[in-house]
């Protein structure tokens, strides 16, 4: 086990590093291009269809939901996203308390993994169509403090949650909304083991997820459209995210 | 539930659904105005009958209806198995009324958030049976009462009601079945967005569920169950310790997705075999759950 884990962290820290030197390296255009202020941009329309990273005349990631290459993005993103908010947490080195630290932390290490293998599932899959790397804003997170990377943590799977049953209808094929499936219900369980640490029994309070379109009444889990997912996300993104045709 | 979002769904498949729901859109305002004073329990029946009254009783496609009653036979077991325990250790029935004729339950409930916990997921599996009564109408089958079934399995479960610990292991086999079975029919309902979203609803609450019960039963017993469906202790599919329910887990280890292995992906060696197994859930073909549903239904009432 401390192998494996010495394994990430070297592992982690060049992908870190190297996401970091593509970081300076964007920064510097963009402070020359003159883009400083980043963000979520809904561009209504001609707007280059380029979905790549790459395309200088964008300044960042575009997501365009003309069909299921956009919607598995808009997942890639915020797999980037859980990601590299559950690296931080293994480098912070986040002291989880209480009798149950030890498997806290063992159980973040192993979230951090399933968010690692669906971000890199999702970049292999999409080949030539993914987004690029997206830079990541946590200065809202205390990674010393366990109480702050709970409630990220939660907020995270929930959203994810939302993001991926709100999705799910769009996608045309039936081999995506298959996988698209294989990864939600990990995310619920995900949410619903951070929430239960945070408050035992709280793993499917479905009224305190109404404002993420759960419905208590119906028996019914959160589900939200990408644009609505993309504003609260925004906080935690860098990168400025193009959002078309959706 | 988002209503208008869900009409906005179906309008992409359906343009007429403003149409259908009432001839006059005008009128559909007054629905709307009208759905913000009916209580919110009334809410799904109030949405399946608008759906019914929208597309008529035979007008649900075939397909969508068979996996809505599909998931509707598996949502009324999941609930008897719960309320009867609830029931049985309460004497007091969901609407708060007393009944003392459930005298099979001999277990307690170790503390105050263990039945917390169980009565929120009975009420959430009432809930969904509502909910798909109301949007199947009468497409709906035949209700499965708690005389209809058999947690015991014919003896292999017997002390399901006996004994927490039994009566958990049964549980996580029914909620981690649910998340298979919905997912298995997911691309079943892609000829209705609004349904599919309403079953994806449903399904990852089903895994919020299953996530909460395996703690419960690392809570109660010696052995660690992660929230999360793993490897087997000896690297089998079936990690819940309990063979009897091997069928639930058959194909959960799988490590390839749509050609990708998952094991060492983009080079990080930390994600094991087990990492990889615990990042995709599998879906379960019907035919399995059918098999497994009915060890616990009576002769008779089996499903087909």
């Amino acid at each position: 086990m401390t192998m494996k884990n010495n394994e990430l962290e070297t592992k982690s820290e060049l992908q870190e590093k190297s996401l970091f030197d593509k970081t300076v390296g964007r920064r510097s255009f963009l402070q020359y291009a003159g883009a400083g202020a980043a963000g979520i941009a809904l561009v209504a329309a001609g707007c280059s269809k380029d979905r790549g990273y790459g395309n200088p005349t964008m300044n960042g990631a575009t997501l365009d939901f003309k069909d299921d290459f956009g919607v598995l993005n808009y997942a890639y993103a915020l797999e980037q996203l859980e990601a590299a908010f559950y690296i931080k947490v293994a480098n912070s080195n986040t002291q989880f308390t209480g009798t149950n630290a030890a498997a806290k932390k063992a159980y973040f290490q192993d979230i951090q993994f399933h968010e690692i293998a669906h971000r890199e599932f999702f970049k292999a899959a999409l080949g030539t169509a993914a987004i690029g790397s997206l830079e990541v804003d946590f200065s809202s997170i205390d990674f010393t403090s366990e109480a702050s990377v709970l409630a990220t943590a939660m907020a995270f799977e929930d959203l994810g949650v939302a993001a991926y049953n709100g999705a799910g209808p769009r996608l045309k094929n039936g081999t995506f909304l298959l996988l698209a499936g294989k990864i939600v219900s990990v995310e619920a369980r995900h949410a619903a083991y951070v929430r239960d640490i945070i408050s035992n029994g709280s793993f499917a309070d479905l009224n305190s997820l109404a404002s993420l379109g759960a419905n208590n009444s119906g028996g019914l889990d959160a589900a939200l459209t990408p644009d609505k997912v993309l504003a609260v996300a925004s906080k935690y993104i860098k990168t400025k995210i193009n959002v078309i045709n959706l | 539930m988002n209503i208008v979002n869900i009409l906005e769904e179906i309008e992409k498949v359906d343009a007429e659904v403003y149409e259908r729901l009432n001839p006059r859109r005008a009128a559909m305002k007054s629905f709307f105005n009208i759905g913000k004073k009916i209580s919110l329990a009334a809410m799904p029946l109030a949405l399946g009958s608008m759906f019914q009254k929208a597309y008529g009783q035979s007008t649900l496609p075939s397909g969508v209806a068979d996996v809505l009653n599909f998931a509707l036979a598996l949502e009324y077991l999941e609930y008897h198995f719960y309320n009867h325990t609830i029931v049985g250790i309460t004497k007091k029935n969901q609407d708060g009324s007393t009944n003392n004729s459930v005298t099979d339950v001999t277990f307690a409930f170790p503390n105050a958030a263990s039945q917390a916990a169980i009565t929120t997921i009975r009420d959430h599996e009432k809930a969904h049976v509502d909910l798909l009564v109301g949007a199947l109408g009468s497409s709906a089958r035949t209700p499965i009462a708690y005389a209809d079934t058999d947690f015991r399995a014919g003896g292999a479960f017997s002390t399901v009601y006996s004994d927490y610990n039994t009566f958990l292991a049964v549980a996580q086999g029914f909620e981690d079945t649910g998340v298979r079975a919905y997912k298995g029919q997911a691309a079943n309902l892609m000829a209705a967005p609004g349904v599919l979203q309403t079953a994806l609803q449903i399904h990852s609450v089903e895994a919020r569920h299953a996530s909460h019960i395996r703690q419960m039963r690392t809570a109660a017993g010696s052995a660690v169950y992660k929230p999360w469906v793993s490897l087997g202790a000896s690297g089998q599919a079936n990690d819940s310790g309990v063979a009897a329910v091997d069928a639930v887990y058959a194909g959960e280890d799988l490590t390839v997705q749509a050609g990708a292995n998952i094991v060492g992906i983009g080079g990080f060696s930390g994600i094991t075999k087990a990492a990889a197994v615990e990042s995709f859930d599998e879906p379960l073909d019907k035919a399995s759950v059918v098999t497994i549903a009915n060890l616990f239904l009576q002769s008779g009432k089996k499903l087909s």
